[in-house]
């Protein structure tokens, strides 16, 4: 479902470039549960950015789905994002001053879908925040803003739902809860799950473990980056 | 996304930060009111001033001395001595038999006091003929006007304008009543007998503080108002046409005739009708209405500035807000919409609140003494509108940069800036 082909990705900082991607090639099938680990400044974020189309390729191709999305307008590209894309992040990023349900609609408002608030219900419920719906960001615990989070990029029925360190900010017992609900989403729903981390303990509930270093993949469980065309599902 | 929802957002926003918004539309406030209560007072002050020259009659014309329409604004005997129209000019008029003229009648006008009793007042005496009360439609409330009769024998006697009535005899008939008329600060005085009021006239008629008196009677007692050759200077010459004549030509017929009975190739009388006066005065009164607009104009755009430079400010703080809408699915056009939105709503808001105020203001100041004089005001619809659009236009514009600047947001760099 995600193939990308020699990506890299060049910040021009000043007069030298960094090369934050210098030559990816990754293939994520549906249903997939991947984790990308890697030291601060590997290039994990930015292929997440990219696989999530908040960045784009300075070279590279990317095809998701079947079709390549590399070249895609910022309107085509920003809508395919809010369908296909959910993400979470290490700092919820919730709106100050909103319930978590309508946290969770926000999505809903751009698809410019109907039946907003009963779907955003049920993704509260499929993240077990049943009783905190009517609840504002201060007023919840870090584990149950990281549902709220979850319940907001599961709302549109993504295809791939994309964590940065999303137990970055929780204690250990609330980062394993998570990771539990996450694992489900996967087994459960046929969710896939792209998971950035640095920690060994939370890739441990990947399916698959990527490694990065230095804008370069060092090792992949799944499916060996020399031979990338064979492992995984296809999409 | 919807209107609505765009609608909702903005008001979320807005009603997030009360006081900064209250501020922001403070200034859209102030604009919208100005623009409509200056308006409203210049539109006023034109509507005071045509009525008041329309107040003086219909269809009439008006001759004045060159000389005396520079001096007699003193409305001293000075002025009067200069004037280079006589009753003769009158007379000759009426005598020519210009189509069109229907009635004229000559007048001195002076300024003196009017002494009856212990009470006095300050009145403009007005020596006419007795068809200056046709002339000018002018009722008579008690008594009896200038007559024909007065005309001829000269004798001194007056008809009082009602606010002059009131003064000098409150609570009483004024009629056969004796009243002493004082010119030049005192040193002529003559008694006259009062032998008639006038109705009160509408608001801006200055007939309501004037004394009619035959110009014939006080002619044969002020000597120095002749000339040379034996003719009596006056201060203006009023004309009546026909309802439907030909103003112009009535004009220059006078003209032509005035200019051959004063031997003078260049005219030393101004000829103007009432629609010359109202055009002059609407002229004036709109050179006022623009400044003052303009002036009203310039806070409207100060508001506008403020409105603009709040947008910059919320959008650099909600760095954070636009990258989270965006990796949620919000395009680069939903988030030109929010931000124009809101900024629409605030000058909307204060737009409404202006006007509200504006016309609130405008109808609490009319009819009110504003440094001794009476304010008039006339809202008008269109300042309503216009500084609707213009607030309408202001939101619009100041929304669209920092919506702009919005779209730049690096959602990225947004959503790890913590």
């Amino acid at each position: 479902m995600i193939r990308l082909h020699e990506v890299t990705r060049v910040y021009a900082t000043g007069e030298t470039a960094v090369h934050a991607l210098a030559g990816v090639s990754l293939e994520i099938g549906r249903g997939e549960f991947v984790a990308i680990m890697g030291q601060s400044g590997s290039g994990k974020s930015t292929l997440m950015n990219i696989i999530g189309l908040l960045d784009r390729p300075s070279s590279g191709e990317y095809g998701f789905g079947g079709r390549d999305v590399a070249q895609l307008s910022e309107d085509a590209r920003a809508r395919l994002r809010g369908s296909a894309f959910g993400f979470v992040f290490q700092s919820y990023n919730l709106l100050a001053r909103m319930t978590a349900l309508e946290q969770v609609e926000l999505p809903l408002i751009y698809q410019g879908a109907p039946d907003r608030k009963r779907r955003a219900a049920e993704a509260l419920v499929r993240v077990g925040l049943q009783d905190r719906i009517t609840h504002l960001p201060t007023e919840l615990s870090g584990g149950e803003q990281q549902r709220v989070a979850i319940a907001r990029s599961l709302v549109v029925n993504p295809l791939v739902l994309l964590a940065d360190e999303p137990t970055g900010a929780l204690d250990t017992a609330t980062g394993h809860e998570l990771m539990t609900l996450f694992s489900e989403l996967v087994e459960q729903q046929g969710l896939t799950v792209v998971l950035v981390t640095h920690e060994a303990e939370v890739a441990a509930y990947a399916k698959r473990t990527v490694r990065m270093r230095d804008g370069r993949i060092i090792e992949d469980s799944g499916s060996p980056v020399t031979a990338a065309a064979a492992g995984g599902p296809a999409p | 996304m919807s209107p609505l929802d765009a609608f909702r957002i903005a008001l979320r926003a807005i009603f997030a930060n009360r006081l900064r918004s209250a501020l922001t539309s403070l200034g859209l406030v102030i604009g919208v009111s100005s623009v409509i209560v200056l308006i409203a007072v210049g539109q006023g002050t034109q509507r005071g001033v045509t009525d008041q020259i329309r107040g003086l009659g219909t269809d009439l014309i008006f001759i004045e001395s060159s000389a005396a329409a520079t001096t007699s604004q003193t409305g001293g005997l000075g002025g009067l001595a200069q004037s280079t129209l006589v009753q003769g000019d009158a007379i000759a008029i009426a005598d020519d038999a210009i189509p069109g003229v229907v009635s004229v009648a000559a007048q001195i006008a002076v300024d003196a006091q009017a002494v009856a009793g212990s009470n006095n007042v300050g009145a403009e005496i007005v020596g006419t003929s007795s068809t200056y009360a046709e002339v000018r439609d002018l009722g008579i409330g008690s008594g009896t006007f200038i007559t024909p009769l007065h005309d001829e024998d000269g004798s001194l006697v007056a008809a009082l304008g009602a606010r002059v009535a009131d003064t000098l005899y409150p609570g009483l008939d004024p009629v056969g009543q004796e009243v002493r008329l004082s010119f030049a600060g005192g040193r002529i005085t003559f008694p006259f007998i009062v032998v008639g009021v006038l109705d009160e006239q509408g608001g801006a008629s200055e007939a309501n503080d004037q004394v009619f008196v035959p110009l014939s009677g006080v002619a044969g007692r002020l000597r120095f108002l002749y000339t040379p050759t034996g003719d009596l200077r006056v201060t203006q010459i009023d004309i009546q046409t026909a309802s439907g004549a030909d103003e112009q030509r009535v004009k220059d017929e006078v003209s032509e005739l005035l200019l051959f009975l004063h031997e003078t190739p260049e005219p030393d009388f101004v000829i103007q009708s009432q629609d010359d006066l109202i055009s002059a005065a609407t002229e004036v009164s709109n050179t006022l209405s623009i400044l003052l607009g303009s002036i009203a104009g310039i806070s409207l755009l100060v508001g506008g500035i403020g409105v603009m430079n709040i947008m910059l400010v919320s959008v650099t703080e909600r760095t954070r807000e636009i990258g989270i809408r965006r990796a949620v699915g919000a395009t680069a056009g939903d988030i030109v919409k929010q931000f124009v939105t809101e900024a629409l709503t605030l000058s909307l808001f204060g737009g409404v609140v202006g006007i509200a105020i504006g016309i609130g203001a405008s109808l609490a100041v009319d009819g009110r003494e504003l440094g001794g004089q009476e304010m008039t005001t006339l809202i008008q619809p269109w300042s309503i509108a216009m500084a609707f659009l213009v607030a309408a236009g202001v939101g619009f514009a100041s929304g669209s940069y920092p919506a702009y600047r919005a779209t730049t947001v690096d959602p990225i760099a947004a959503l790890r800036n913590e």
